[in-house]
């Protein structure tokens, strides 16, 4: 029987593609290196012809589910459509083939699209000072709290040992407390399920750096303390940190720089829609007071009288990728927002038009913990008895991607809902009358479910029991 | 309304009575401090004028000929069928595979490629991915304090691209540089309270290291050796776990990703089973589901910081899936008689390069050493030279600052490029 694998696909022998002839004389290896180097065993790869490559991997894809084939509420991650004009601007020969050592003077039309982006990612969150160099949301975050780190050390303070992190944290704020080499402590919530204003107060003190922010926050409630709770850190001199995760709730309406924000990253995959790749590659872009601005990463963009330049930032904690961040992912996010300019704000009002929407449509039948406005996204949960994870198993045979479940960790059976401003009202509405139904539907069945989907539920013990990695 | 938005006002309206609101502004009543002025970005532009814009800047850039610049990322051909995989829109528009049963092709895909990094290292367990080479580099750094329970201390030498070098530094590990002789690292002498042992192999000047004294040297003071390696490279190199290297990372922009002036690309990181537990970031198993069928998931979460938290092994949650993909898609089409192919092509065009400067009466850096498809070259004055080359529509080498060239050569240099940038160095050089 033919395996699943592209390699059980080939025979030895067999080539994909072809390369040009060699023009120039082919020296044996054996002559240019010691033979102790060389490799003794030919490593085994697939071996497979073009055509079943293609199809393959297009069968492959076809076990998936994207924004392109299916409504995906995966919440805090803004899952929207991606417009193919990014696709193109990417995938132009002018900026695909420009190598990133190329002299700067060679390269201006590229640090022009960076040195733009800046302003824009800077305009977008009123904080002065950008770096488009982290390559993800959470390495984002790391060089925030790195340059946080890095702030106190130059200034001597050698007491601030603690970053405080609400209890509905995304798991990369404290993780990347720890990684920076801070003590991370967790912070409650009120009965709105945002930051405990009283309990901040009693834990701030002269050893706390920062407070790591999410707003709106991952029950989709806008934090509506947020400019308090900057007074409060600021007046011991600690920093106000914000997980931009959620800036899809706040474009043109709120600008966090106003709220006290100090620093935040941007999801670039996520609010400008790069896309998300299946995991990545994303950008993770931080903006940031007059303050910190000094602190970035290696380098920036900037004008000079010659054009545009890299610089290296007065006191940087220094590179935080190999070369200058994903600018593929730099040039959709500069391509998107110059495809909305200031009707951004209507991305952001038609997004959380939607997410509330949903709330109103499925309150009665879902619980829905903090039933009040919310902003992009909402957190909801089954009726009782009945498990997140059954409800979002019985969505992929109503053809959905289902919601962030179990996340944020302080609802219990928490489904995180984001519906993003790209669906229409009829698709809302389907959503909602599966939501419905699979509320009223039998334990039995759900738990049977998925049965339309490429497989059933899986065996994640044994996988991690007798891993198997490779083939 | 929004450009990719389909509410009518009709829609508008119906939704906001089943809100119970008024107005979108009543949707953001919560909302403190408001902005209440508008954005100060450009016009809102057509796809068509953005897509202008975008190709006015690309004319601003200088791109389409021969590149001799190598140091991390490679002018390499790409099979057009790479970019038609990734362009699906259920590989393009997912995320993170959350829910594996709709997931498969993105799980499948993973498997694949840690299966790749497995047997081009030759080492057991490969994960999903990471952001670049130097992440990849700084990760197992950060991975080797970890397993021998010592600081983050390193050893490197200057044969460590020296961007890699940068990021383990701002992760705030200590570097220790170790001698390095006519192009190569001496492990003669290791301090004994190292974590890790780095070698790059090539180096950063192009030359094959010895991976094998490299983890001998680690092992003897009780830290672990991390070799550094284009995958190119061990098509015809002898893989690193098979010299006692216990982790293997680098870039993976060699297997078919376009420069894009320097990402998105993709790190790897492989490593012995031992050390599976501190290795970072996702990792995919085989399984079966209910009805026993094989399928593939993300497993040994308990690492992770959606998990852990604060006690995750690192804070990576996005990785570099897509452009993993197209190393995985590169790999598959040419094989590994193509990969071959791909090394001794840079390999030899490199030589014939080497051979003619040297003919026309230039020096090699390291005129001894074992080199692969770079290499360093004395020029005095590397600025002219590379003026020169580029107003013959050439881009030429890095200029190392110090009366060095390195220049890389890559299977898409023709005998005539190389000829003419022969000629055109002599008369500038």
């Amino acid at each position: 029987m033919l395996g699943n694998l592209i390699r059980d696909r080939g025979r030895e022998g067999r080539r994909g593609f072809t390369l040009p002839k060699p023009d120039t004389e082919m020296n044996p290896l054996e002559s240019i290196l010691p033979k102790s180097a060389l490799r003794k065993e030919k490593p085994k790869l697939a071996e497979v012809d073009e055509p079943t490559v293609i199809r393959h991997y297009t069968n492959l894809s076809r076990q998936n589910q994207g924004i392109d084939t299916t409504f995906y509420p995966l919440g805090s991650c803004t899952m929207k459509h991606n417009p193919r004009a990014n696709e193109a601007a990417a995938a132009v020969p002018g900026f695909a083939g420009l190598h990133p050592l190329q002299h700067e003077a060679q390269a201006q039309g590229a640090l022009r699209v960076m040195y733009e982006l800046q302003g824009f990612l800077a305009e977008v969150s009123g904080l002065p000072a950008v770096s488009l160099q982290p390559l993800a949301g959470a390495q984002g975050e790391l060089t925030s709290i790195l340059m946080v780190k890095k702030f106190f050390e130059d200034a001597g303070d050698e007491a601030r040992t603690t970053v405080l992190v609400p209890s509905t944290a995304h798991g990369t704020n404290p993780a990347t407390a720890s990684m920076v080499g801070f003590k991370s402590k967790e912070i409650g919530l009120d009965e709105h399920g945002c930051v405990d204003v009283d309990e901040l107060r009693s834990l701030v003190d002269e050893t706390t750096a920062a407070l790591m922010i999410t707003n709106p926050n991952t029950c989709g409630v806008f934090e509506r303390n947020i400019a308090e709770i900057a007074e409060i850190l600021h007046e011991t001199g600690a920093f106000l940190y914000m997980d931009g995760a959620n800036m899809n709730a706040n474009m043109g309406r709120m600008r966090p720089a106003a709220a006290g924000v100090d620093i935040m990253h941007y999801n670039l995959h996520k609010t400008f829609s790069t896309p998300h790749g299946g995991g990545g590659p994303g950008s993770g872009a931080i903006a940031c007071v007059e303050k910190l601005a000094p602190f970035r990463p290696d380098p920036v963009v900037e004008k000079t009288e010659d054009g545009y330049a890299f610089a290296a930032p007065e006191k940087t904690i220094g590179r935080v990728t190999t070369f200058h961040g994903n600018f593929g992912v730099l040039l959709k996010a500069w391509n998107y927002i110059k495809m909305h300019g200031p009707e951004l704000r209507d991305v952001t009002d038609m997004a959380v038009l939607n997410a509330n929407y949903v709330r109103a449509r499925l309150r009665g039948t879902y619980r829905i913990p903090y039933d009040e406005l919310c902003k992009h996204e909402v957190v909801v949960q089954p009726p009782d008895g009945m498990k997140a994870l059954d409800i979002a198993k019985g969505l992929i045979d109503h053809g959905y991607h289902p919601p962030t479940i179990y996340f944020p960790l302080v609802v219990k059976e928490a489904m995180l809902i984001e519906p993003t401003e790209s669906e229409s009202k009829e698709t809302l509405d389907d959503f909602i009358g599966a939501m419905l139904e699979l509320a009223e539907t039998s334990s039995e069945d759900l738990e049977a479910a998925p049965t339309h989907a490429p497989t059933r539920r899986l065996d994640e013990t044994r996988a991690a029991r007798n891993l198997k990695a490779r083939w | 309304m929004a450009r990719f938005t389909p509410h009518t006002d009709a829609d508008i309206q119906e939704m906001l009575d089943a809100i119970g609101v008024e107005t979108i502004d009543d949707l953001f009543a919560d909302v403190q401090p408001k902005f209440e002025g508008e954005l100060d970005l450009p016009p809102v532009l057509s796809e068509y004028e953005a897509l202008r814009d975008v190709g006015e800047l690309a004319r601003e850039n200088v791109a389409g000929f021969p590149i001799f610049l190598g140091a991390g990322a490679y002018d390499r051909i790409t099979p057009s069928a790479v970019g038609a995989v990734i362009s699906r829109g259920e590989f393009l528009t997912s995320y993170t595979p959350y829910q594996p049963e709709i997931s498969q092709g993105t799980l499948q895909s993973i498997f694949e490629f840690q299966s790749i990094i497995s047997e081009l290292t030759g080492l057991e367990i490969s994960n999903a991915s990471v952001y670049d080479g130097a992440n990849a580099v700084a990760e197992a750094a950060l991975m080797t304090a970890r397993l021998t329970k010592r600081d983050p201390k390193v050893a490197v030498s200057k044969g460590l691209n020296p961007r890699y070098r940068e990021v383990i530094e701002t992760y705030r590990v200590e570097v220790v540089e170790l001698p390095f002789e006519n192009g190569a690292t001496d492990f003669s002498n290791v301090p004994e309270d190292v974590s890790g042992v780095f070698v790059q192999s090539p180096n950063f000047f192009g030359v094959v290291e010895d991976i094998a004294a490299a983890s001998e040297a680690a092992h003897a003071v009780g830290a672990l050796s991390v070799a550094v390696c284009d995958p190119i490279s061990l098509a015809v190199l002898e893989a690193p776990g098979n010299l006692g290297a216990d982790i293997a990372v680098g870039e993976a922009q060699p297997l078919g990703m376009p420069l894009l002036f320097g990402g998105p690309y993709a790190g790897y990181m492989a490593t012995k089973p031992e050390f599976v537990r501190q290795l970072p970031g996702r990792i995919c198993g085989e399984t079966v589901d209910r009805d026993g069928k094989l399928a593939y998931v993300l497993t040994l979460r308990g690492r992770e910081q959606d998990i852990r938290r604060a006690r995750a092994n690192s804070n990576i949650c996005t990785n570099q899936a897509l452009t993993a993909l197209a190393a995985t898609v590169y790999t598959a089409l040419l094989g590994p008689e193509g990969l071959r192919e791909v090394a001794e092509l840079s390999i030899s065009k490199a030589h014939y390069l080497a051979e003619k400067l040297q003919a026309s009466g230039f020096t090699l850096r390291y005129p001894d050493a074992p080199f692969l498809w770079e290499f360093a070259v004395e020029v005095p004055d590397a600025l002219r030279v590379n003026d020169a080359l580029l107003s013959n529509n050439v881009v030429g080498g890095l200029d190392l600052g110090d009366g060095a060239m390195l220049i890389a050569v890559t299977e898409k240099r023709t005998k005539k490029e190389l000829d003419d940038f022969v000629e055109v160095v002599r008369n500038a050089g």
